[in-house]
């Protein structure tokens, strides 16, 4: 029953889970610090030196506060939709490669929880029912600007979901395979899917930043008009579930960017360098986070540069530029194709 | 009408060009003004570490002087509520009793002298109507509180003490006191 | 285990089905709709078609209910008490259901021949098995529906520019 690979895997599981909430949490102290560092200002720096134990004391504030449900709202449905938005949040992990294979005691670990043959797919499906949390959440505080943001989470999530998979097809048609597993392998060395896609990777990464609400599109919940939005009654820990599983969001989005379009766990020249296979697989895992921390940056950097949309303007965006041009994408990479194959 | 100056500008809804219209360029200017930002000095002053450096005539909360023995130069008279423009001064005279000289330096003092910090303006012009170089603002900060009637500052909280005398050498320079000595000027006298 | 997995998503999947309709309360019947939809995918891929299953969930669970949770919320039609429909209406959809369910148990039992013709193949789900049938079998009503669906693409965004004459 208890195979080293069961093993294996529960630990990689486990390791994945904690990983993951680390970095969203220390993803809140980073979104700061970065706010402040181009604001001139200089941002949290009392809790610990240089303010690294700010997430713990937001996190104990969060469990201080006092809970409120109120009393017109539907119960079940208000606690059931933080909790859907982190479930959906955590899923996707599981099919990210965080590295190739590993080798202990004489037996090779794949650094990949699972390997589905729809592995793309699978990213696109739990984004998709990503925002039923919020939607659920919305409707259940029976207030007017959750409601509000929560219809507007809805049309903008249905919306940039049509071009991001059309921005994947594109992908997938370069790359031949749906699975994740392949697609990293592919790109061993510098053969990234950037340089094969760089239109779809520009339709991808405008799609994510709508798919997570954040800056530029962060409409659902954007403080000027709706209060709060779809959180707007929520408070203590289910706010702070929704606020975590926005960056667990954004985790999760920088890791598919990275694995996608820029050769997930391979780095340049990793073939030429002499190191043993192990080595290349622990210095891939490095340099894939090394990826995505420079995507969870590139997040707040647009963040605080870019401001916010108008609705108008983000529909507009999403129907008349980004699905025309995801169409014209696959259009130009199917005639290479068949270009190149003749 | 003719403009008077060169420094008129019409703006007007100017078609976008191509370019202009994809926005990338407009969007990867701000991140470039932005990431500039991220290595540029901060203006923040971590406060209670580090002070930012005061006006050398800043006026803060207020001080009532002692002389060189240690008895209190005010004696009540009223100029500096006279002369507050905010009303925020008031005091109650009283004689000084035998024995008190070392307390009081003349024969009448202040048994009650109350500022009302909410209401003061920090002016300074209780100061300029001193004839006895009693008040003075020092760069020392009027303090938060959560009570509105704790703001108003009695003697023990404006008097200096004997062991810890406040320093208003720099509100004391030789032109002011040339200035005060000048008994021509209305105010001074 | 397998079969386990099978009574537990079947009674789900009833359960979830039974509460559509009779619960009072149209945001939770949606809801209880898109519980039937996992159910139904977890049923895809025990039958290892996975690609089925997560386009199941893709389209139904992720756009089409979100569509009809956000139409509902929106007319807010979520009071509890919606006036009864008359008997006529009840009767009608009775009878078309009923109709349904004669004709998917009728094709159903036709299958039967197909299963002892074709033995049971693991990868019939996959992708890459998936792909050979559409594009060799049925090429030509995979192609027409695909047009189908851009052309809808398309129309969507002509209806959103208007300055396009």
């Amino acid at each position: 029953m208890f195979t080293p690979d069961l093993i294996f895997k529960v630990v990689l599981i486990l390791s994945i889970f904690v990983i993951t909430l680390v970095i969203a949490m220390y993803s809140t102290y980073g979104e700061r610090k970065i706010a402040a560092f181009m604001q001139d200002r200089l941002g949290p720096n009392r809790a610990g030196i240089f303010g690294i134990l700010q997430p713990l004391a937001d996190g104990v504030k969060m469990f201080m506060k006092e809970e409120l449900i109120p009393d017109i709202s539907n119960k079940v449905l208000f606690i059931l939709g933080p909790c859907l938005a982190m479930t959906t949040a955590l899923m996707t992990s599981v099919i990210i490669p965080w590295g190739s294979t590993i080798n202990i005691f004489g037996s090779d670990f794949s650094l990949q929880v699972t390997d589905l043959n729809i592995g793309v797919l699978y990213v696109f499906a739990v984004t998709s029912i990503g925002v039923y949390g919020i939607m659920i959440g919305g409707w259940a505080s029976n207030n007017k600007y959750s409601l509000l943001g929560a219809l507007r989470a809805s049309s903008q999530m249905i919306s940039y979901e049509i071009a991001m998979g059309l921005a994947i097809i594109a992908l997938i048609m370069s790359t031949g395979t749906l699975s994740l597993k392949e697609i990293s392998a592919a790109q061993s060395g510098f053969h990234w899917n950037i340089f094969v896609q760089p239109l779809g990777f520009l339709i991808f990464i405008i799609c994510s930043f709508a798919e997570t609400n954040r800056a530029p599109f962060d409409l659902p919940e954007c403080e000027t008009e709706l209060i709060g939005g779809y959180h707007t009654e929520y408070s203590s820990m289910k706010l702070g579930f929704y606020l975590f599983a926005e960056y667990i969001n954004m985790f999760i989005a920088s890791a598919v960017i990275s694995t996608l379009y820029f050769g997930g766990y391979n780095f340049p020249f990793m073939n030429d360098m002499g190191l043993s296979s192990n080595a290349i697989t622990i210095l891939g895992v490095v340099f894939l986070f090394a990826k995505i921390f420079f995507f969870i940056f590139f997040f707040m950097w647009i963040r605080w540069t870019i401001p916010r949309f108008r609705y108008d303007q983000l529909m507009r965006l999403g129907w008349t530029v980004l699905i025309p041009l995801a169409i014209f994408n696959i259009l130009l990479t199917g005639a290479i194709i068949f270009a190149t194959n003749n | 009408m003719q403009s008077l100056t060169n420094r008129k500008k019409v703006v007007g809804k100017k078609e976008m060009t191509w370019v202009e219209k994809l926005y990338l360029p407009a969007i990867f200017g701000g991140m470039r003004i932005t990431l500039k930002h991220m290595f540029s000095k901060k203006t923040t002053i971590s406060y209670p570490e580090q002070k930012r450096e005061f006006s050398q005539i800043y006026r803060g909360m207020h001080v009532l002087k002692r002389d060189e023995k240690g008895a209190e130069r005010c004696t009540a008279c009223g100029l500096c509520a006279v002369a507050c423009p905010a009303e925020a001064i008031t005091m109650v005279a009283a004689e000084r009793k035998k024995g008190e000289e070392n307390l009081y330096r003349e024969e009448k003092y202040a048994a009650v002298y109350e500022i009302n910090m909410l209401r003061c303006i920090f002016c300074g012009d209780c100061e300029d109507a001193c004839p006895k170089e009693s008040i003075f603002l020092t760069d020392r900060i009027v303090p938060s509180d959560f009570e509105r009637n704790e703001f108003v500052y009695g003697k023990d909280k404006l008097v200096e003490t004997l062991e810890n005398p406040i320093d208003i050498s720099k509100r004391q320079t030789a032109e002011v006191l040339e200035f005060k000595k000048n008994k021509k000027l209305t105010h001074n006298r | 285990m397998t079969q386990f997995l099978f009574y537990f998503l079947s009674f789900v999947a009833v359960a979830a089905g039974l509460m559509v309709i009779t619960a009072k309360n149209p945001v939770h019947s949606v809801l209880y709709l898109i519980i039937a939809f996992f159910a139904i995918a977890g049923h895809y891929i025990l039958l290892n078609a996975q690609f089925l299953a997560i386009v199941h969930i893709i389209v139904y669970a992720g756009a089409i209910m979100v569509l009809f949770l956000s139409v509902i919320m929106l007319l807010n039609l979520n009071k509890d008490n919606e006036p009864a429909k008359s008997n006529v209406l009840k009767l009608a959809a009775a009878v078309a259901a009923g109709l349904l369910l004669v004709t998917f148990t009728g094709t159903l039992k036709g299958t039967e021949s197909i299963i002892a013709a074709q033995p049971y193949d693991d990868q019939i789900g996959y992708v890459k098995a998936l792909g050979k049938v559409l594009f060799n079998d049925f090429l030509l009503p995979f192609e027409v529906s695909a047009l189908l669906l851009l052309s809808a693409i398309i129309g969507a965004v002509v209806l959103v520019k208007h300055d396009l004459k």
